[in-house]
């Protein structure tokens, strides 16, 4: 649904069960298993606000994560 | 008895009526399906078997013949590979939708069980540009400070 209302956003669904390769690269073991930008993972399905905040949070500069533990 | 070449069709003609009443009352603007596909006639390269292109090319064109709103684009991936990679397709089937929808979708497989439902959902909202998002997500997504590629892995059920 976002990317259909973002530009900021592409959205892949994958079939994982033709595509073993993906499956063992992203460590697919569970369905949903949602990868934002190749660095958050989420297994299983989300509210719609948990989503939205964890597409919010992999956005986010990695230094940014950082931010306050000096 | 099948179509030409042998294949049956993959939609029964129960499940072709109610996906076309569907589309006649859902869709509102077109939307094209740009399917990245291993052609059938072309000759077999070893190691490269794509093991459900033809099913996918078979279900994408029934799915185009229900719509006059529905475009379906077949290329192949061997033979386009420039393009392919434009699109940012990697694996084959994969389809690309274009509709009214303002980022990027793709499907990549052969969308089956709950999936095809979500997807004929999916046609729906994309032919719209509207989805069922609250108004918070969506003011949160316009604030994106970077784009965000999402990958969500499924399974036929």
């Amino acid at each position: 649904m976002m990317a259909i209302e973002s530009e900021k956003v592409t959205a892949d669904v994958i079939e994982v069960a033709e595509f073993p390769h993906l499956a063992q690269r992203y460590q697919v073991y569970a369905v949903p298993t949602i990868v934002i930008n190749e660095r958050l993972r989420l297994e299983g399905a989300r509210p719609e606000e948990a989503f939205v905040a964890a597409v919010e949070a992999a956005v986010r500069p990695p230094e940014a994560d950082h931010a306050g533990q000096r | 008895m099948g179509k030409e070449g042998g294949i049956m069709p993959l939609l029964s003609a129960r499940d072709q009526d109610y996906l076309r009443k569907r589309f006649a009352e859902e869709l509102v603007d077109p939307v094209t399906i740009t399917l990245y596909t291993q052609r059938l006639a072309q000759l077999q390269l070893p190691g490269y078997e794509c093991a459900t292109c033809r099913e996918a090319n078979e279900l994408y064109s029934e799915l185009a013949q229900l719509s006059e709103k529905l475009k379906l684009e077949v290329v192949d991936f061997l033979q386009a590979q420039a393009e392919a990679r434009t699109a940012g397709v990697t694996d084959i089937p994969t389809a690309v939708f274009s509709g009214k929808n303002a980022g990027t979708v793709r499907y990549v497989g052969l969308p089956a069980g709950y999936e095809f439902a979500v997807l004929i959902e999916d046609l729906a909202d994309l032919s719209r540009g509207t989805t069922r998002l609250t108004p918070l997500s969506r003011e949160t997504l316009a604030k994106l400070p970077a784009p965000a590629h999402i990958k969500v892995f499924v399974t036929p059920t």
